[in-house]
């Protein structure tokens, strides 16, 4: 199953553990971990479901191309990494 | 009198006591964090505080023990998959995606549980749960001229005042920059357009006096007459005594009528206070020496306060949550851009500097 982890820097703000869940893209899996700890969609996605502008999800070392939707493939043993963009003063 | 007073900081929330030697800081909470509004609810004593994280987007967190602890609680969420408003000042769509809490205030005390939110972009939230979940105003949403507003400042339209009428908490008075002044008498179904006499100077002839699109920096309301409204408006100061229908603009600022604060006495509507800066082009304090200005004769008249404040090299601005009176009209706490706090507690006259090594101050609020 896919793999899920979370900059530690967000787990500071909230409950971030890592995860293993289903899902063939980056939505899919994104949404199974949100059913596990609903609190964490708000501080990843924004209001109509887009990835935070200072958010960035990397798939395998990549970052995800389809900020709006998430549609981005991830395979059975896809390593997907949530982490902050740097920003801020 | 109150002896509690909250900070919201670009870094986080800053508690202050006074205790018999004066006022101090305390303690902080969210510290590194943004906070933009706060909301002490006499009501139930719980205290709601707005957090604005840089990448994780603004969030809210109510405390029962005075900031002890905190909970999160539910935010705002705009509604999903409309058509965003194409903004009429810089034609780039608007986001629908909660920007920045920028107003939070309980519902009357005959509505426990009622807080009202107004938000970047131009929206306003109502929950009935306290802050469990939140409702967009949908009566307030859907008119067209939401489409017309813009932002004065920020890229994009809020809601910054909202004033809930002590006699009748269904009579709601808001603020909005740039969205003029409105009011429901029905608990948010309905909205009026208000603010005749209202003069945006800077706009072109013809569009001067919509006042759908008038930059209201602040309104305040006496809370013991509250059809007397107080405005501090981009282009001026402004007096309203029927209940925001209709506003007299005010030519007697001394030393100047730019600002974005005000506050009004709780029980004499005459009287009102606010920080002047020199004029739009220039933020800072007129001969960069810095006053708290009061009338107390309903604008006839302005008297500048400067006991205890620098009056050599200040360069402080005070944002339109950064003014602050208490519910007896003696203590008032204001605090600048520049990070200084200080507190009045004999309405004004004098003034003791609480700090000047704080982070910018973005909402002042008394407990």
């Amino acid at each position: 199953m896919p793999t899920v982890q979370f900059t530690a820097n967000l787990a500071r703000q909230t409950n971030a553990p890592p995860c293993e869940v289903m899902g063939g893209t980056v939505r899919e899996c994104l949404d199974a971990v949100f059913a596990l700890h609903p609190a964490l969609r708000g501080y990843l996605l924004d209001d109509q479901g887009a990835v935070r502008k200072h958010v960035v999800v990397f798939v395998d070392g990549t970052a995800i191309s389809d900020r709006m939707r998430l549609s981005d493939a991830v395979n059975p043993a896809s390593e997907i990494f949530v982490m902050q963009a740097l920003s801020g003063g | 009198m109150s002896t509690k007073l909250y900070l919201g900081t670009r870094k986080g929330l800053i508690h202050v006591e006074r205790g018999p030697g004066g006022w101090e800081i305390k303690r902080t909470s969210f510290l590194g964090v943004p906070v933009p509004m706060l909301l002490p609810d006499s009501r139930d004593g719980r205290l709601i505080a707005a957090v604005e994280h840089g990448h994780y987007g603004g969030k809210l967190h109510a405390s029962g023990d005075d900031g002890s602890t905190w909970t999160e609680i539910a935010v705002p969420v705009y509604p999903q998959g409309e058509e965003p408003v194409i903004c009429a000042m810089s034609q780039k769509p608007i986001p629908q995606s909660l920007e920045k809490i920028w107003a939070l205030e309980a519902g009357g005390a005959d509505e426990p549980g009622v807080l009202w939110c107004g938000t970047v972009p131009g929206a306003l939230f109502k929950s009935a749960d306290g802050g469990a979940s939140w409702q967009i105003v949908e009566g307030l949403w859907n008119r067209p001229e939401r489409k017309e507003w813009f932002g004065g400042g920020m890229d994009w339209p809020g809601i910054h005042s909202i004033c809930v009428d002590p006699r009748d908490s269904r009579h709601v008075t808001l603020g909005i920059s740039c969205g003029g002044v409105w009011d429901t008498r029905d608990g948010g179904a309905t909205w009026n357009l208000l603010g005749k006499g209202l003069v945006a100077d800077f706009m072109p002839p013809g569009e001067q006096e919509n006042p759908n699109i008038q930059d209201a920096h602040r309104i305040a309301c006496c809370a013991s007459n509250p059809d007397h409204f107080w405005l501090q408006h981009h282009c001026g100061i402004y007096y309203s005594t029927d209940a925001a229908k209709t506003w007299e603009r005010i030519h007697s600022a001394d030393p100047s009528d730019f600002g974005f604060a005000v506050a009004v006495h709780p029980h004499d509507p005459l009287t009102a206070w606010f920080v002047p800066g020199a004029n739009d082009d220039r933020r800072v304090p007129v001969d960069a020496s810095l006053c708290v200005m009061r009338t107390r004769d309903g604008g006839k008249t302005f008297e500048p306060l400067r006991n205890g404040l620098p009056q050599h090299h200040a360069y402080h601005l005070v944002y339109r949550h950064c003014l602050e009176v208490t519910g007896d009209g003696n203590t008032l706490a204001f605090g600048s851009t520049t990070g200084s706090v200080w507190i009045s507690e004999d309405s004004g006259e004098n003034w003791q500097r609480l700090s000047a090594d704080l982070p910018p101050v973005y909402c002042v609020r008394f407990g």
